[in-house]
């Protein structure tokens, strides 16, 4: 078996195993605790559970004015890698169709030249971030293990990616066979390290996010606060 | 960035070490509902918490970043409750935290965190972190690892019901109060409609304010109370995490409006009185409550908006400081404002206001807790900087503990801008 195969086989399902049982037992983990009711009487006009919540998570996207001007930075720059590495990981037409193999649907590509503006700003994006968590006072100071290990495994695909970004998606994909197996096999197998990860560390905020952003919604909005 | 010298840490009860961090990881274990778990599972460590706390603001030490000052909490969490508990104990990858992390914590989650809440709308998950401090304190109370100011404070409450005076002395002490000030304040009548309660300072140094409550209170035609067995709202309990002190002062409130009939329980000028009582009153009954909680703030509009009152207008400027567990976790926002319009005030607003004003720096017990004196100087400093800015020729708030953490600020910076009373501008300027 090559490493190809093995980041193909069962390398892929091990880490597709581990993510999806990972996910569920953590997210399960949580939800299944107990849920304290509120019992004071709601705020009049107080609104209702789900437009609280989806106003929470809509409020939470954007800083407020009076933190612009000490925030704005970090959430710009967050923003280029997230939206970089969704175009990235959505986007690439071989990464479409590796999706189509597993999961028999896909959707249409975007131009690769995005997909370089994309995958290059990002990779900025992702160095500043690493750069103020390591030098910042205050990152350094709440800066955990898990912080530099989420950072690594989202970086590791994206840079081996880039590796194998030699030529147009076009002419990738109409080959039968694959050119450079080796860094095709690494880029799989980085990919497959994030998958493993992901369960574990603070990556899951992918989909914590909105549970938390709309409990404190809930919370808020039960007292009339516009928060 | 300033350097902060650290306090030392206060003990109380003769528990050994062990004990003492066995109690508090119980109680922080315990704490772990579905929200505050989701709470602790999505924090990113941006750290856009630190730049909205006021202690980090104006120490620009990192120490005081909001969520770093759950690490205990946090350790406790993942350790015990989090969904790869065994995994985290099993490998060692989390340290439990010993007996010198919580002694070293208890100046983080106590001398500075007012639990404002601040850093919950800057936080880009939603973490309401003033919440988890606040289960941090259930913990660090049962440890015994409480600032000795509070401890006493809470001891007094427990043998008292106030942390202000022995509920049966209170009918001289309303008495001499009414004598001062020319107003009649009943007091234990048997039936009444409101059953109104006090903040301590209002049974010593503010007892203008008590007399202004009895004031408007008299003018309104209410039938109104206060009573010995149940007067004293600023619970002392939720600020030292002393959830059965808690229990047992909301209760004495709560039964007393029960047994006299009140419909209406009428909180002071206090913020945590009012976070206490209005949103955690029921859950020590397990249902919702037969009597309605209502802040000062919100029994002035309510009773100008139907007309039962009426005001001269001032026609001055007027700066206004929303007190935290009012306006940004209480949701008063508008109803001071309304009132100050009322007024005929001018309203210049702070540079930062509302949901995103900054606290006094006393809140969270902290304006009793004299260790914190030297902190609570340099958020004042950030307060009179943006009360300055605006250029108002009066500046009011509607929470007597904000009030006197400011005039302690004042009078250290020897800045001599009074911090008004809402309540007592609308009592000095009612009309027929």
């Amino acid at each position: 078996m090559t490493l190809l195969e093995l980041a193909r086989g069962p390398g892929l399902t091990f880490a597709l195993a581990v993510f999806v049982l990972g996910t569920l037992w953590r997210l399960v983990g949580v939800l299944r605790l107990p849920r304290l009711r509120d019992l004071s009487p709601a705020r009049e006009a107080a609104p209702s559970a789900l437009i609280a919540v989806v106003r929470a998570n809509l409020r939470a996207m954007w800083p407020r004015p009076a933190y612009a001007p000490f925030t704005l930075w970090v959430t710009i720059n967050g923003y280029v890698f997230h939206i970089g590495l969704a175009l990235v990981f959505f986007g690439y037409a071989p990464h479409i169709s590796f999706i189509r193999r597993i999961l028999g649907f896909g959707w249409p590509a975007l131009p690769d030249i995005v997909m370089v503006v994309a995958a290059s700003a990002t990779l900025i994006a992702m160095l500043m971030a690493l750069a103020t968590r390591l030098t910042d006072p205050v990152r350094k100071k709440i800066s955990s293990a898990d912080d530099f290990i989420s950072w690594t495994v989202t970086f590791l695909p994206l840079f081996t990616g880039m590796a194998v970004m030699g030529e147009p998606s076009a002419a990738i994909l109409a080959r039968s066979h694959v050119v450079y197996g080796g860094p095709l096999a690494m880029h799989l197998l980085s990919l497959e390290l994030l998958l493993v990860w992901f369960p574990f560390g603070k990556l899951m905020h992918a989909l914590l996010f909105a549970f938390s952003r709309g409990a404190t919604g809930l919370r808020f909005s039960h007292r009339g606060v516009e928060a | 960035m300033t350097t902060t010298a650290t306090p030392a840490f206060d003990q109380q009860g003769t528990q050994n070490d062990e004990a003492r961090v066995d109690a508090a990881l119980r109680s922080f274990v315990r704490e772990f509902g579905v929200t505050a778990a989701l709470h602790m599972e999505s924090c990113v460590r941006c750290g856009l918490c630190a730049d909205a706390c006021h202690f980090y603001r104006t120490t620009g030490d990192a120490k005081y970043t909001p969520v770093y000052k759950l690490e205990p909490l946090r350790r406790a969490y993942l350790r015990e409750a989090s969904p790869f508990a065994p995994l985290i104990r099993a490998l060692g990858l989390v340290k439990k935290p010993g007996i010198d992390v919580l002694q070293q914590w208890q100046e983080l989650i106590f001398d500075s965190c007012t639990m404002c809440g601040r850093c919950t709308t800057a936080c880009p998950m939603g973490i309401d972190i003033a919440e988890l401090v606040k289960e941090a304190r259930h913990g660090m109370f049962k440890a015994g690892l409480v600032p000795e100011r509070l401890a006493l404070m809470g001891r007094t409450a427990r043998q008292w019901g106030s942390t202000a005076t022995p509920g049966e002395d209170l009918p001289d002490i309303l008495a001499e109060v009414a004598a001062a000030h020319g107003v009649d304040i009943p007091c234990n009548l048997e039936r009444a409609d409101i059953l109104v309660t006090a903040a301590p300072a209002e049974l010593g140094e503010h007892t203008k304010a008590l007399a202004d409550a009895a004031k408007i209170l008299n003018r309104t035609g209410a039938r109104w109370t206060m009573h010995q067995a149940g007067f004293d709202a600023s619970n002392v309990g939720f600020n030292n995490g002393d959830l059965e002190l808690q229990e047992t002062l909301t209760r004495a409130l709560i039964d007393t409006a029960l047994k006299i009939g009140a419909r209406t329980l009428l909180l002071p000028e206090c913020g945590h009185a009012y976070g206490a009582a209005r949103w955690e009153a029921a859950k020590w009954y397990g249902r919702a409550l037969p009597v309605r909680i209502i802040h000062m703030t919100e029994f002035l509009d309510e009773e100008l908006a139907a007309g039962r009152i009426r005001v001269r207008r001032i026609g001055e400027t007027a700066t206004f400081h929303d007190p935290c567990q009012i306006v940004r976790r209480g949701g008063l926002e508008a109803a001071a404002r309304r009132v100050l319009a009322a007024l005929g005030f001018e309203l210049i607003e702070l540079q930062d206001h509302g949901v995103t004003g900054y606290c006094c720096g006393g809140g969270g017990g902290v304006v009793s807790n004299q260790r914190a004196t030297p902190l609570r100087h340099r958020v004042f400093e950030l307060k009179k900087q943006q009360v300055e800015a605006t250029g108002a020729k009066r500046f009011v708030t509607s929470c007597g503990q904000c009030r006197i953490t400011f005039e302690m600020g004042a009078k250290h910076a020897h800045w001599d801008k009074p911090t008004e009373s809402l309540l007592e501008l609308v009592a000095d300027n009612l009309t027929d």
